[in-house]
């Protein structure tokens, strides 16, 4: 209501959208300071104050990496070292049978090894690696298990308040968050579930598709704040993400599904060519799913990340006005990305769904 | 010519082929919407999923080269 006056007006309005953006990408280039090991920044507090050498790589793969703490920025102590600011996350270690449970900060950024009993960690290169060479199973709650968390909360938070709403005002015109949300919802019922799958059988799939579709474009979102963790850029995400859609149109396939795949509809000559194909096409389909989202994202970071690392390399802060720029166009692309990842995803998923589910032509039936 | 110099090289080309297609693509939206104005928004969603899965086509070339360098 007090909000509609101010967007009344298109010129007021673009210039807020346009300095919330700014303020987005400032806040981003000063967040992605050079991020030094420890281990350099000792020296460097013992020789004295050296000239490092920028490098872009490290900083980005910094950044696109998983880690044992949240890492935000580092500051520059009295002493002239960094100081890294971050939040430590819990390790959860499973040696020969034994849970060991303890705060990454016990690591000091790499300076310390944690004991355990018998067990004494050390972290090299964020990994962690057991003194003795001992194997562990790792289920720590790393940065990107946070994220997911955290976005697993607003989503139960958002369409927790959705259901609820229309729980208590019934299916009329809906208020608060649901009314978000419906039109979302129901795009993702009319445009893709009900023409891939079927008006008889979508339903059924429906929760699955929600799900992936608002689950991938939230994570994609918070991955592009500064300081996010970049979930939907990890394979090991994305490589589960797609197991759910192969185990589901797999499990789904009726029988003229598999009759296709193991008995397709050409000349017997050809079958040792077509069944190894269709056999393949079963595993490509979800791997092109896992690789096509994985690399959309991590692209996308690596682009904003490398623009922003233009002043430092140049060392020149006249560039900033420059790099700011592309970088903020780049992350106006990438959230037109993140949906488009994220509709191409579920899109996708429920066509596989439709096909696995095809019944049999008439005319077919006359043949089998 | 370094295995990273051959990998850049790669990925380029990747991204020339992603280039030549969505572009193929555009130009073929912006005719049929020229012929059919009424059926913009319709063409317009073809052709944003279209692009997004050429990208993937051309970020499996880019993630390759990523993984050589």
């Amino acid at each position: 209501m007090l909000f509609s006056r101010f967007f009344r007006n298109n010129t007021v309005a673009s210039f807020l959208i346009s300095a919330f953006l700014l303020v987005f990408t400032v806040a981003q280039a000063s967040a992605n300071k050079p991020v030094s090991t420890d281990s350099t920044a000792a020296i460097t507090a013992e020789v004295g104050h050296e000239e490092e050498k920028f490098s872009p790589v490290e900083m980005i793969m910094h950044h696109i990496s998983d880690a044992h703490d949240w890492h935000f920025f580092d500051l520059k102590g009295a002493d002239g070292a960094l100081h890294p600011v971050s939040i430590p996350l819990p390790v959860i270690l499973l040696t020969e049978g034994k849970l060991d449970i303890f705060m990454s900060s016990g690591f000091h950024h790499g300076h310390s090894d944690v004991v355990k009993g018998e067990h004494t960690y050390r972290m090299e290169h964020g990994k962690i690696v057991e003194a003795s060479g001992l194997s562990f199973t790792d289920f720590s709650i790393t940065k990107n298990v946070a994220s997911m968390f955290i976005s697993v909360l607003l989503l139960i938070a958002m369409f927790g308040a959705a259901g609820s709403s229309y729980r208590k005002n019934g299916l009329g015109a809906p208020k608060g968050v649901a009314r978000f949300l419906e039109p979302l919802v129901v795009y993702v019922r009319d445009e893709i579930a009900i023409p891939n799958i079927g008006e008889k059988k979508y339903a059924r799939y429906m929760p699955y598709l929600l799900t992936s579709f608002f689950f991938i474009w939230i994570n994609n979102l918070l991955g592009l704040f500064p300081g996010g963790a970049n979930f939907t850029g990890n394979i090991a995400v994305t490589l589960t993400l797609a197991v759910f859609t192969m185990i589901i149109t797999n499990v789904s396939g009726t029988k003229t599904y598999w009759r296709h795949i193991f008995k397709p509809h050409v000349p017997l000559w050809l079958y040792p060519i077509m069944i190894p194909v269709e056999l393949v096409g079963v595993l490509s389909k979800p791997f092109a799913l896992m690789i096509r989202l994985f690399a959309n994202i991590t692209a996308g970071h690596i682009i904003i990340l490398s623009l922003v690392s233009l002043i430092f390399i140049f060392k020149n802060i006249a560039l900033a006005p420059v790099s700011v720029g592309f970088v903020l166009f780049i992350s106006c692309l990438e959230l037109l990305v993140a949906a488009l990842q994220a509709y191409v995803f579920t899109l996708l998923s429920a066509l596989f769904i439709g096909l696995a589910l095809e019944e049999p032509h008439p005319e077919q039936e006359a043949a089998h | 010519m370094t295995i990273t110099g051959i990998a850049a090289i790669g990925a380029g080309l990747a991204v020339l082929g992603a280039g030549l297609g969505i572009g193929r693509i555009g130009g073929s939206a912006m005719e049929a919407i020229a012929r059919q104005p009424e059926a913009t928004g319709k063409i317009q969603t073809a052709m944003i999923i279209a692009a997004a899965l050429i990208e993937g086509a051309a970020l499996f070339a880019v993630v390759v080269s990523l993984l050589v360098a």
